[in-house]
């Protein structure tokens, strides 16, 4: 890995006689996705929690951009570019979109909200995101549907020039039903035929295959990935992913 | 600019359905309390010849002020999903601490009630301080220090003892008013601050291309506004005095300016400034909010403070009115009443939804039964039941609407 531009070391984490995390190391490198996978109860939520800022370890050193940072609180990790979105969106249903994207970093002119430019720099950013079905962005969020408060969650983060978003998978899946191109470097299939419509194996420099999802199974595409044929997968050029 | 800017074929017709869904959708806010004023109003107005006479009109905003101070300072306390159930001794204890000040020590009236209100606050800090930081049900933390500020306030005023106050300022908020002339000052400098504003914010949304409410329906709103509030002025500028020639009444009772002020303060601070937007945001979602690397615990403790320092307005109120202070003061239905007061005004007791405008209507209404039904003869106890039903009412719309938001 190229070199990380947050890097964790030795970080442990208990609650109360619970050993959570256990002399943890983790990079991320920048211009990468970087996927954190395990099992339920496997440490992946605390983990991001002490990155967020939310918990803070008993020990670990956090390096960003080569750099010993302390990350007390949410706001130094905000200050840093690190945005989380949240698998419940962490979303307050009184407040409206605006009200929720600048959430603990609202603009001000003085001692006064600057409500005016929030709310045209959240526009541009929902637009960005190509959203068109939100009525109002001043109307709260507890109006919205479940796909809209992800997109609007998912705009928080890109809002700020954020270094680092940290997302759940099935929100991945949200970026994607936006209009955004998105790719997802896994070798996990069970997540990839989760979010993706689309897979490409790559076998040795080659591009064994391009296919859409729904037309392979698991099993072939673990053959395209350790050997760069299967039987049925027609070659990469003829492929229109028609079903 | 790359923002695009939106159209205005919004109608009237389009605002008042979009009004509508809101409502459908939970949204009620001061709806049922407007209502229902108008409604207790009529009732009142068609069964008593007095009640809607000038004097009754004032006589019922001099009794609703202190609950109204001390519901506007719950409004604090409820958006956070808290309550305070010591509000009402504690505007008791300030107020013994204002007239202990005043009358046997001959401080002067504003130094005592900045003393006063400084040990609401400090009170509020503890209160506020248990519960965010130790983690106590502000539901306890209060009903005990209900009991507690009862055994201050005793001590302060001494065994069966009332403190009279005699500071010429402090009896006049609820017992002068102003003069007609200054009284239709004050309305027509309240009145072009208020119309400057809007237009301001419509103009500065026009400017940064952002859709702007229906200038047609804010001018409709605001004309009613003033309409109502004009035609208030007026109605408090007649003579009401039962002998004019003796001593003459009329102008808007003192207490209405500062409570106006009040209302223009706390509605800035909750609407238009970070902290305000903080209390909301805790209210709806403590958890969101604290990620979102906001301080709940400080929000809540200020919470708790602000709601302290209007009950110390309050208890200035109460003395005003009682010409002293004496061991009941703040006690029996005062906490009770403006509780009542915020929620049948709108503001909800899960938290996260409120305006500091629910006070004022929640305790018009509140006044308006105690008054009305006390001008028709009902017994205290019939009172006491008619309050509690509203307030059950009330209650029970919140929750409705709560549930029909959260199902949509």
């Amino acid at each position: 890995m190229s070199s990380p531009i947050l890097s964790l070391r030795g970080v442990n984490k208990s609650f109360g006689p619970v050993h959570v995390l256990k002399d943890v190391n983790f990079d991320i490198a920048a211009g990468k996705v970087t996927a954190l996978v395990g099992d339920n109860g496997a440490g992946k939520s605390t983990l991001i929690k002490c990155i967020a800022g939310i918990y803070t370890p008993e020990t670990g050193d956090f390096h960003f951009e080569g750099n010993k940072v302390d990350i007390n609180g949410p706001r130094d990790a905000t200050a840093l570019g690190i945005e989380i979105v949240y698998q419940d969106l962490a979303l307050c249903d009184n407040l409206d979109i605006v009200h929720n994207m600048f959430l603990g970093r609202e603009q001000k002119r003085g001692p006064v909200l600057n409500e005016t430019s929030m709310e045209a720099l959240a526009r541009k950013t929902l637009d960005g995101l190509s959203v068109r079905t939100v009525k109002s962005i001043r109307q709260t969020v507890s109006s919205l549907s479940g796909g809209q408060r992800q997109t609007v969650a998912i705009a928080r983060a890109v809002l700020w020039n954020s270094k680092i978003v940290i997302l759940v998978l099935n929100l991945v899946r949200r970026l994607a039903d936006n209009g955004l191109a998105v790719v997802l470097i896994s070798h996990n299939l069970n997540d990839v035929f989760e979010v993706a419509d689309n897979i490409a194996a790559l076998y040795l420099g080659n591009m064994a295959a391009q296919v859409d999802k729904n037309e392979v199974i698991p099993r072939q595409v673990i053959e395209l990935i350790t050997t760069g044929k299967s039987a049925g997968v027609q070659a990469p050029v003829a492929n229109k992913g028609a079903k | 600019m790359s923002v695009v800017i939106e159209h205005e074929d919004a109608t009237i017709k389009s605002a008042m359905s979009d009004y509508w869904a809101r409502v459908k959708a939970g949204d009620i806010g001061s709806l049922p309390a407007v209502l229902g004023l108008i409604a207790l109003c009529t009732v009142f107005g068609s069964m008593s010849s007095v009640f809607l006479t000038p004097g009754n009109f004032a006589n019922l905003l001099t009794q609703a002020a202190a609950v109204i101070v001390i519901a506007m300072g719950l409004v604090f306390v409820l958006l956070l999903g808290e309550i305070d159930l010591s509000a009402g001794f504690t505007a008791g204890v300030t107020g013994a601490v204002l007239v202990i000040l005043i009358t046997n020590h001959d401080v002067p009236w504003y130094a005592a009630l900045l003393a006063s209100i400084i040990v609401g606050v400090f009170l509020g800090f503890g209160l506020g301080t248990l519960v965010a930081r130790l983690g106590i049900p502000s539901f306890v933390v209060t009903l005990a220090a209900f009991l507690a500020f009862q055994g201050i306030l005793l001590l302060l005023a001494g065994e069966g003892g009332t403190i009279r106050v005699e500071d010429k300022t402090i009896l006049a908020v609820e017992n002068s008013n102003l003069s007609p002339l200054y009284s239709w000052i004050f309305f027509i400098v309240a009145s072009v601050v208020y119309v400057l504003m809007g237009l301001n914010s419509i103009y500065a949304r026009r400017k940064a291309g952002l859709k702007s409410e229906l200038i047609k329906l804010w001018i409709l709103k605001t004309a009613g506004l003033l309409g109502i509030t004009g035609v208030a002025v007026f109605a408090l500028n007649l003579e009401r005095s039962n002998n004019p020639d003796l001593v003459s009444l009329k102008g808007i009772p003192y207490v209405v300016p500062v409570i106006l002020l009040l209302l223009v303060v706390g509605t800035f601070v909750l609407g238009r400034t970070a902290f305000g937007r903080h209390i909301y945001a805790v209210g709806g979602n403590a958890e969101a909010a604290r990620r979102a690397g906001i301080n709940v615990k400080r929000v809540r403790i200020t919470a708790f403070m602000i709601c302290s320092g209007l009950a110390a307005i309050a208890g200035m109120i109460f003395a005003s009115r009682q010409n002293s202070i004496s061991p009941t003061t703040g006690g029996s239905s005062t906490l009770l009443y403006a509780v009542g007061a915020a929620v049948i005004g709108g503001t909800s007791l899960f938290g996260g939804k409120g305006k500091m405008r629910d006070a004022i209507l929640g305790g018009l209404v509140v006044a308006v039964i105690d008054n009305g039904m006390g001008l028709l003869g009902y017994a205290a106890g019939i009172k006491f039941i008619v309050t509690g039903l509203v307030l059950l009412i009330s209650a029970g719309v919140d929750a409705i609407s709560r549930r029909g938001s959260a199902v949509s």
